[in-house]
């Protein structure tokens, strides 16, 4: 009782809270981020041009924005594997909105985000109120949304948007472009929602341990499925910075597209036993995977061997986690 | 209680285990410093000393759960390398911890011969297995079937079903890490006979454990922890508890129940009829404000489940409460709590503690300050810091995750977060439970401050001393019924054992 008062140290720097946080692995892969970067820069002269960092942060915006989504959502413990599927069925509704129903881009972009939060929500509710696994809930999700784009689309692109709907995946602000910019805000926007939210504080409670957070008074349900709401609303977002690049709504689009998004968040290190996890990680993440693919193709390296590398990627990442966990283990 | 005052088994020459110079560093803990220790068969060795001094360290490296940073460990005379506790247990030290290892899933027997099953080739001889099963289940006085899962058994049954565990190798020296902390007087009692007739066929017992007058039951030699190091290794016998008290937390401790008795107010919760499935079978209680009210009873009785009933967390089948006169149903932990009733429970790991987050996380959990809609961290590492101090909670950082610190210091954690909660009708669930002298004398204090403030608690205790000098009255339930209630001024232990279990002569 006397001498605790007077431990040194008692006030955390944000190195603290970030090592508790779980983001000591994404710091492992912000360390293989630069590395590979000054590799890459040396081997392949093409890889640091403004060009190719700028075409290559915004080609990783989707998956980056939604990493966020199915950061929150993993932290609970749970899993997200509808964002694909959700992504496409909001990209070609955003586009079919204002093709032929001539919604101004802006409304447009929100009907595809309001899609994209309710299947987030029906995820969310499978999950927290009629109690389905969410692997099994997000695995029906991935299977209804795709659906429903193919019968939306006939498995048919859609074009026909305005012009300006161009601008949130092509468009620049002076030399930064604009997807560049949403993943900022999103990252933003997702850091706060997990470090300064009831919301944030309750799923890593949730994912850490669900009954006391019940016994504390949390309104677990909600909260739960509020996550997947928030994961709905990003793969949306997603969905719609997609369909402005290729400025149309792809029915195809994202297949797979969840499995890279993962492996981001888990890079980044989130666990998927819940509890852990970091925004600022999970972007690590996605970059990680996005400069293998760009490095490789800059050094000539096939999709194939690309595919190999992420894999063998995914298992080290998750090994150092546990590793490190295993070393630094509970005492009691 | 075990009535034969301690005796001295005779030291053989070479100790069954002894630990030379071991120091055991965390991340931001010196947990153990240059700690050395024999154990010699036909000896139990208590460990004392206060939460967070480095007894339950101590063990694993004894069982060799942990490695320790430098000094060696031997066994029998023989020094052996750290290779897990597997390699310990082939070489005799078993270890019963305090938070169980069991698989909840699998049946008792099948968990008592978990990685040496009876059988060969990998075919399990399964007959043989559930007849030795049973066989270790009567040697701990365990009358559970042992095709029981684990799952459905108390925490009392499943220790019990550890310390079997733990018999079924060859043991020469049994680790216990607070084996009675979840146990009633009566199953206290018999464990300390169990734990003679296994003394007195060789074994050595080290054993941790927080209850003093237990240490005076049960062991023959005691040694001292403080702050990691060793303050002394005695003979019990040379010790009185003023003494051992006043060696463990480096001062006296004036009064380990500070109760102020005051004359109770108006009643803020009466409960009536109250039923929960199997386990509550009607209770009636009230509670009044400023009074602390006892519920007694042997493991299963029904008091944990009652408190969980009135608090929503397995809301009651039948009954109705009333809060400061008014009706209040309670579906939910939240509407409890909304209510002003709140809830400290006793499986602290299993549904208290998010154990990878940190201590102030935990203490807020469920309600953290916020400011403008945003969680206020400068608030909440304020009242986390309060509370450390108040309570004199062991953690590197006041944002160290819970699972750094050790069971005592945890159990200060849940504490906390109820004490923050500020609800008018608390029921906490063996709140003393891991807690050392100091910590539960100031818990203890707590709790009268807070009756003192015109709340009402209910105080659930397996340990008698806690209830006859905490409450004002004791209700005693007995298979999930009220068996008898007594007042301050007929307590004795003799009378609520025999309300609790039935025996003749205790109805009032």
């Amino acid at each position: 009782m006397s001498e605790t008062g007077t431990r040194r140290g008692e006030r955390a720097g944000p190195w603290t809270r970030l090592r508790n946080s779980g983001a000591v692995s994404g710091v492992a892969a912000a360390g293989a981020l630069i590395v590979l970067f000054v590799v890459l820069s040396v081997v392949a002269p093409s890889f640091l041009t403004a060009d190719n960092l700028f075409n290559l942060a915004s080609q990783t915006s989707v998956k980056a924005v939604m990493a966020v989504g199915v950061t929150m959502v993993i932290i609970t413990g749970g899993i997200d594997l509808s964002v694909g599927s959700v992504a496409a069925l909001s990209g070609v509704v955003g586009v079919l909105l204002m093709a032929e129903h001539g919604l101004n881009p802006l409304l447009g972009i929100l009907g595809g985000i309001a899609v994209g939060a309710t299947a987030g929500l029906v995820n969310g509710l499978l999950v927290a109120r009629v109690g389905l696994p969410p692997f099994i809930a997000t695995l029906g999700m991935l299977s209804v949304a795709r659906g429903v784009v193919l019968i939306l689309t006939g498995a048919v692109a859609v074009f026909g948007a305005p012009d300006s709907f161009r601008l949130l995946g092509q468009g620049v602000l002076g030399p930064v472009p604009i997807p560049v910019l949403v993943i900022v805000l999103v990252a933003v926007i997702g850091h706060l929602v997990l470090t300064r939210t009831r919301l944030g504080r309750y799923a890593y409670v949730l994912g850490s341990n669900p009954e006391a957070a019940r016994l504390s008074g949390v309104a677990v349900a909600r909260h739960t499925a509020s996550v997947y709401v928030l994961s709905g609303v990003f793969a949306g977002l997603g969905g719609m910075i997609a369909a402005s690049r290729i400025n149309s709504g792809q029915p195809n689009f994202g297949e797979g597209l969840e499995l890279d998004v993962i492996a981001a968040v888990v890079i980044g290190g989130a666990s998927l036993f819940g509890g852990r996890g970091t925004v600022l990680g999970s972007l690590i993440g996605a970059f990680l995977v996005a400069v293998i693919r760009n490095g490789a193709v800059q050094l000539g390296i096939g999709t194939f061997y690309q595919n190999v590398l992420i894999g063998v990627i995914i298992w080290v990442a998750v090994w150092w986690d546990g590793y490190r966990r295993g070393k630094f283990g509970a005492r009691g | 209680m075990v009535e034969e005052p301690a005796r001295h088994a005779e030291p053989t020459e070479v100790p069954r285990a002894r630990l030379l110079r071991v120091s055991k560093r965390f991340p931001g803990v010196d947990a153990v410093t240059d700690v050395s220790l024999d154990v010699f068969a036909g000896e139990v060795h208590v460990l004392a000393g206060e939460n967070g001094a480095g007894k339950s360290t101590l063990m694993k490296i004894l069982a060799q759960v942990d490695a320790p940073t430098s000094g060696g460990i031997e066994i029998d005379g023989v020094p052996v390398a750290h290779r897990g506790p597997a390699h310990a247990r082939r070489l005799g030290v078993s270890m019963v911890h305090q938070e169980f290892a069991l698989a909840p899933d699998l049946t008792v027997a099948e968990n008592l011969f978990l990685g040496h099953e009876p059988g060969r080739l990998g075919w399990i001889r399964r007959r043989v297995e559930r007849a030795r099963a049973r066989r270790l289940l009567s040697r701990v006085g365990l009358d559970v079937r042992e095709t029981r899962t684990v799952r459905t058994l108390s925490t009392a049954q499943q220790q019990r079903v550890e310390i079997a565990k733990a018999l079924a190798v060859d043991t020469g020296l049994l680790v216990l890490d607070e084996p009675t902390a979840s146990l009633t007087e009566q199953e206290s009692a018999e464990l300390f006979t169990v734990l003679r007739s296994l003394t007195a066929t060789g074994t050595a017992v080290c054993y941790v454990s927080h209850r003093l007058d237990e240490i005076f039951t049960i062991g023959d030699r005691v040694t001292v922890l403080r702050d990691g190091s060793v303050v002394t290794t005695r003979p019990v016998g040379e010790l009185d508890q003023a003494a051992l008290v006043r060696s463990m937390v480096g001062r006296d401790v004036e009064n380990l129940y500070p109760r102020v008795f005051r004359e109770p107010g108006p009643v803020r919760l009466r409960v009536r009829g109250l039923e929960r499935a199997e386990a509550v079978r009607g209770v009636d209680l009230s509670v009044r404000a400023g009074e602390i009210l006892g519920l007694a009873g042997l493991i299963g009785a029904g008091r944990t489940e009652l408190a969980r009933a009135v608090f929503g967390a397995e809301p009651a089948t039948a009954g109705r409460l009333t809060l400061d006169g008014r009706d209040l149903r309670v579906r939910s932990p939240r509407e409890a709590m909304a209510a002003g009733i709140g809830y400290l429970t006793e499986d602290r790991k299993g549904d208290g503690l998010a154990l990878q987050l940190g201590v102030d996380v935990n203490i807020t959990l469920g309600a953290p300050p916020t400011r403008g809609g945003l969680i206020d961290l400068r608030a909440e590492r304020d009242e986390a810091e309060h509370y450390r101090d108040r309570l004199g909670i062991r953690t590197p950082r006041v944002n160290s995750p819970v699972r750094l610190l050790s069971g005592g210091n945890q159990q200060k954690v849940v504490l906390a977060r109820v004490l923050r909660t500020g609800a008018g009708v608390l029921f906490v669930d063996e709140p003393g439970r891991g807690m050392d002298v100091a910590a539960k004398s100031e818990m203890f204090r707590q709790l009268d401050e807070l009756a003192a403030e015109g709340r009402a608690i209910v105080l659930i205790s397996s340990y008698l001393p806690e209830l006859m000098n905490m409450c004002d009255r004791v209700l005693v339930l007995r298979a999930g019924r009220v068996a008898g209630e007594l007042d301050r001024v007929e307590f004795s232990e003799r009378r609520l054992v025999a309300l609790a279990t039935g025996a003749g002569g205790g109805d009032e």
